[in-house]
């Protein structure tokens, strides 16, 4: 530790800090522009210049560390000052300068409210300018669909450089040209090509760069802010929904060290317009092969004719990827209650099941985990489309100091460099078996991480290279007391709350698949749109909007989505996550639980919970771990895993595939996004021109 | 003045060969084997016993910057860095050396990295500098077919010597902006610390030295730091090449002793000032970066880094540009502050922003378009700059408006007062544009 003295306050920092955070530390808080904490240091706006007693002229406090301070005379500790007059006459001058070429057009500018330049002008700004020239004028660039620019507000600050290439590890943009004529751009105004863009707007500190899908919707002080979590993936980011009205407006990201730190991927953020669009808010009946409006009685008393003329054995639930916890409670509820068996929450037709522990189906090393790996083996998995914030921690950890990374599967841009090993599920028997020279790489790091996504476990063999994959865990010694690196990469938020429920087939009863394929006379569809439902059932659809699910339903009972409702997810570590609801649902719609207990009145198993509240209690009662929010239940570790190894079969030969063929178009809100579709087209517009 | 035996630059003007033969003949490579033997200590000892303060500019001591390098390598090589990026106006001083005496660069090179225990340099020269190039590269050359450097080399340390040529940026010339762009990246000037000595080129320990500082090494250590020292005044001591150019009647290089007054190094090498001694006006010393001083304060002043201190300019590298009475003095500051509002890379704020501003205002304060309170406020503007800069382009911009308002205030009052009172009726034009 080294001690400094803040104007006059003698504080103890570690001597790696820099003097903007020995100055937090003391309390002194230190204005800034191209400093952010997840980012390189850039030093540029010189905004954050403070005094050094001793050194001749003012120096940036984002970049001079406190080793680099010399003590006084008398070897007392080294003094800066935050609040002198030297001090404040430098930010003046610097904000000054920032000024004289801003448009301050706040009063048309998206960023207002919300702005750093305006924020900080309050403190250091003055009420006039003494600049009389003419104002820089630059050409706004194109930067794709996502990021509107207003390149007059830039103050080349760099952040959104800097984040792009370090963060999101594309080098699409730059600056070019130098002094007063440098310009942020992307070569030759190229749409960026990252699933994370909308973060560099967000971290934009002025009106540069702002979100193109919302502007001029809203100004930030007239919405009211609803902390939830995103379910585009199973990543479980923490984001704040905003809402004005009935309306939700904009999502951003909140930070989550152990989750998203402070980025969420541009799904997560632009399916906005998704909630509001081809929304399901009456119910319908199909009546002479029409779907037709119909109240909730009739839509009722549809279903309960044809439930109650089915045997048991013939009545089936599928449960999809936007379910909460509390939506599969009450569904598996009721099919209990009506003594079915067939419920399955694998619409990708996986075979995970909590027999085998749950250790078998997490993400073990968690995401914050990641970090501390120093090998890692990818298989069967795309992170940066699958999870992005998965990946965007695999970068991280490659930037601190590259540890080897190997993948099996699909030869894709993770944004950073690794050993491709194969394409399936034979290159991972030959590892496995200690014919690759990547076994001895695993078995010789302290912390080896194995990355199981679902192009490996989703396959028809998927049990088989699951069970493979476990063993190579055991077999590296990735199982230990402090440390478990076999981790499960989900793609479908509801995926780990269904398995920690049960949500699956009991013993011989019907998987998803089989359902689907005709195997039952009534089927149950709790949003699951990813399925192709043969014709023959009669299909009861509970959902949100008009996709694929909808079109096969007999009967629609329109729901509540993930910002309409509260309710528990459960992310692909295990985390438990609770969404909280910002608006309301539309029309006739329902929060999901609601219309389950009140289709089961009609049915005639009332189920025993008359609020979400009275649901949550008996969910906590038979699931404790449901009631622990924000933390990760200890799992089985290695005894699942050794279980999950011992189950052996034969993996096959086929080679793994992601299921995740759009990143932007992987659910029903998205589907429905227009501003998804067009990320969607662009994207694929991009790869073509690539392969051209 | 300086006698002919004292000079290191004997072939200045070219009127000998520039080849290794010739080179060889003048003194060149004599004993450079001797000197490495006595050891990397005894170099460095001997560099900062003769007094050579760096010829870049800044006048850092040579011998002290190069005993910053890691006597022990923990792991990564050094390496030294020429920067023979000469861009400042009026200088033209290392152009002529390695146009005509590129063998005592490249002796320098070796000299120097075998003090600092680097077994690459690299010369990054100006993208201007073609001629030079190929010059510099021929006597390169001549140095690796006659095995004086390279890795099998006469002299038992492998080295390597490297050109490489920037692409004409100002920016280019400063040390960390040197580095970036060496590495392929854009020319921006880096945050320091960490100094270049801890981690420079490549992340690895680097010295960046002038093209002069390198090339008086060897003439230095052959001849014993004590005729070096001998030579000027206390603390500014040695000889340096002085570029005069402007109203003097024969503008030229000079090799000379430091500490010679402004006046005989006019009359002696010059041939006077254009129309007398009367007609000067004033005379920018050490390159465009550092202020102007008006005539009665430079005529009898000695050029060396402490009296031009004091008097609140500098010597820079040694480009005097003088100026006669009929210079526009507020046009050429103008110029000047023109050059570096086009040569700021744009990294950092007060730099980018500031030096436009400058510009504009003097633009107008040229043509006398402008209020009397705006010489304050251009004034307040330069030292809004100065010193809040990453790198010290923002001085370098701020120092030649803070010379001309300190010195020349009341010229550019008249001009204002002179357009006040003559108002041409402005075109219709300004209110159409």
């Amino acid at each position: 530790m080294a001690k400094i003295i803040v104007d006059g306050v003698e504080v103890d920092v570690p001597p790696e800090f820099t003097l903007l955070q020995a100055a937090e530390a003391a309390g002194a808080e230190i204005p800034r522009f191209c400093f952010h904490e997840r980012l390189s240091i850039a030093g540029n706006c010189r905004m954050c210049l403070v005094e050094v007693k001793g050194a001749p002229k003012p120096v940036a406090s984002c970049a001079w560390g406190v080793r680099d301070c010399r003590p006084g005379p008398n070897g007392e500790p080294p003094e800066i000052l935050t609040k002198s007059s030297t001090v404040k006459k430098a930010r003046e001058g610097v904000m000054e300068f920032l000024l004289i070429n801003h448009p301050l057009d706040c009063p048309i500018c998206d960023q207002g409210g919300q702005c750093d330049l305006q924020d900080q002008a309050m403190a250091y700004g003055v009420d006039t300018s003494r600049y009389h020239e003419n104002k820089r004028a630059v050409p706004d660039k194109y930067l794709g669909p996502l990021i509107k620019t207003s390149m007059n507000r830039c103050i080349h600050c760099t952040r959104c450089i800097r984040f792009t290439t370090e963060v999101a590890g594309v080098e699409d943009l730059g600056a070019i040209w130098r002094g007063e004529d440098m310009e942020i751009t992307s070569y030759l105004e190229k749409a960026l090509g990252s699933e994370l863009q909308s973060n560099a707007a967000d971290l934009c500190p002025v009106g540069a760069l702002t979100h193109k899908p919302e502007a001029f919707h809203y100004r930030p002080w007239e919405l009211s802010k609803t902390d939830s979590v995103d379910v585009m993936d199973a990543v479980g980011s923490s984001i704040r929904v905003d809402s004005r009205g009935r309306e939700v407006m904009r999502i951003l990201p909140r930070v989550n060290e152990a989750v998203n730190e402070e980025w969420i991927t541009d799904k997560a953020r632009h399916i906005v317009d998704g909630l509001r669009l081809q929304r399901l808010d009456r119910p319908f009946v199909r009546v002479d092969g029409r779907l037709q409006v119909a109240t909730w009685p009739q839509a009722f008393a549809a279903i309960a004719e044809r439930v109650k003329g089915t045997h048991r054995n013939k009545i089936g639930a599928i449960a999809g990827d936007l379910a909460s916890v509390e939506d599969l409670f009450a569904l598996k509820s009721l099919m209990t209650a009506l003594g079915v068996a067939n419920i399955d929450a694998r619409q990708d037709g996986s075979q995970m099941s909590p027999a085998h522990g749950r250790a078998s189906y997490l993400f073990n090393a968690t995401i914050a985990g990641i970090e501390e790996a120093d090998a890692i083996l990818i298989v069967g998995s795309n992170p940066r489309i699958e999870a992005s914030l998965v990946n965007v921690r695999i970068r991280k950890r490659w930037r601190m100091a590259p540890p080897p990374i190997a993948l099996i599967g699909e030869r894709v841009d993770l944004t950073y460099p690794y050993a491709y090993l194969g394409a399936g599920a034979e290159t991972l028997a030959d590892v496995a078996a200690g014919r690759h020279s990547f076994l001895d790489t695993l078995k010789g790091a302290k912390r080896p991480l194995i990355i199981v996504g679902p192009g490996a476990y989703a396959g028809a063999n998927g049990l088989a290279v699951l069970s493979l994959a476990a063993q190579l865990a055991v077999t590296v010694g990735a199982v230990s007391d402090e440390w478990n690196g076999f981790s499960v990469l989900h793609t479908a938020a509801s995926r780990v709350g269904a398995l920690d429920l049960g949500f699956v087939p009991g013993e011989g009863a019907l998987s998803a698949r089989e359902m689907a394929d005709g195997a039952v006379e009534v089927l149950f569809n709790l949003g699951a749109d990813e399925v192709d439902i043969a014709p023959g059932a009669f299909v009861i659809y509970q959902g949100t909007h008009g996709d694929r699910g909808a079109h096969r339903a007999d009967v629609i009972l329109p729901g509540a989505t993930y910002t309409e409702k509260s309710g528990t997810y459960v992310n692909t570590e295990g985390r438990v996550q609770m969404a909280n609801r910002a608006a309301f649902a539309p029309g006739d719609a329902r929060e999901d639980w609601a219309i389950l207990r009140a289709l089961s009145d009609v049915l005639g198993h009332r189920l025993p919970f008359d609020s979400l509240a009275a649901l949550r209690q008996r969910l906590y009662a038979e699931h404790p771990h449901f009631a622990a929010i924000d933390s990760i239940a200890p799992s089985d570790g290695a005894a699942g895993l050794n279980a999950l190894a011992a189950l052996g079969g034969s993996p096959g030969r086929e080679a793994f595939t992601s299921p995740v063929k759009d990143f932007y178009l992987t659910n029903p809100i998205a589907r429905s996004s227009q501003v998804m579709a067009e990320c969607s087209a662009l994207a694929r517009n991009l790869r073509l021109e690539a392969a051209e | 003045m300086l006698q002919d035996r004292d000079r290191i630059f004997t072939n200045l003007y070219g009127l000998q060969s520039p080849d290794l033969a010739a080179a060889k003949m003048r003194g060149n490579w004599d004993g450079t084997k001797f000197l490495l033997e006595k050891g990397r200590d005894w170099i460095i000892d001997e560099m900062k016993k003769s007094g050579l303060r760096g010829r870049g500019g800044a006048g850092f001591p040579t011998g002290m910057k190069w005993s910053f390098m890691p006597k022990q390598s923990d792991g990564r090589p050094s390496y030294l860095v020429v920067n023979a990026d000469e861009s400042e106006p009026g200088t033209c001083k290392d152009r002529e050396i390695m146009r005509h005496d590129p063998h005592l660069l490249i002796e320098g090179c070796l000299i120097a990295s075998f003090a600092m225990n680097a077994n690459a340099a690299y010369i990054y020269i100006r993208g201007e500098y073609v001629a030079e190039r190929y010059a510099l590269q021929k006597a390169i050359d001549e140095a690796y077919e006659a095995r004086l450097i390279g890795q099998d080399n006469i002299h038992g340390f492998p080295f390597e010597l490297y050109l490489h040529h920037g692409a004409g940026a100002y920016i280019c010339g400063e040390e960390t902006a040197l580095l970036e762009s060496l590495e392929g990246k854009k020319g921006m000037p880096r945050l320091k610390p960490p100094f270049p000595a801890n981690m420079g080129l490549y992340g690895c320990p680097t010295t960046v030295n002038n093209v002069e500082s390198i090339a008086v090494a060897g003439t230095i250590l052959r001849r014993g730091a004590s005729w070096f020292s001998a030579i000027g005044r206390p603390n500014n001591v040695g000889t340096k090449l002085f570029c005069v150019s402007g109203h003097v009647e024969k503008p030229c290089n000079v090799e000379e002793a430091m500490g010679l007054t402004f006046r005989e190094l006019i009359d002696t090498h010059c041939g006077g000032i254009r129309g007398g001694w009367d007609n000067l006006l004033a005379v920018i010393p050490g390159g465009s970066s550092v202020p102007c001083v008006p005539a009665h304060e430079i005529m009898d002043a000695y050029m060396d880094f402490d009296t031009l201190r004091n008097l609140k300019s500098g010597l820079g590298t040694a480009a005097v540009i003088v100026m006669d009475k009929s210079t526009d003095i507020v046009r050429a500051i103008t110029r000047i502050s023109y050059f570096y509002k086009h040569e700021s890379c744009g990294q950092c704020t007060p730099c980018r922003e500031g030096t436009g501003w400058m510009w504009r205002v003097l633009t107008r304060m040229s043509e006398g378009r402008a209020q009397r309170r705006e010489i304050d406020m251009l004034l307040e503007v330069s030292t809004q700059i100065e010193g809040h800069t990453i790198c010290a382009l923002g001085d370098a911009a701020a120092w030649p408006v803070q010379g001309l308002i300190r010195h020349f205030r009341h010229e550019i009052e008249k001009r204002i007062d002179d357009y006040a009172a003559n108002p041409h009726s402005e075109s219709v034009m300004l209110a159409a544009e």
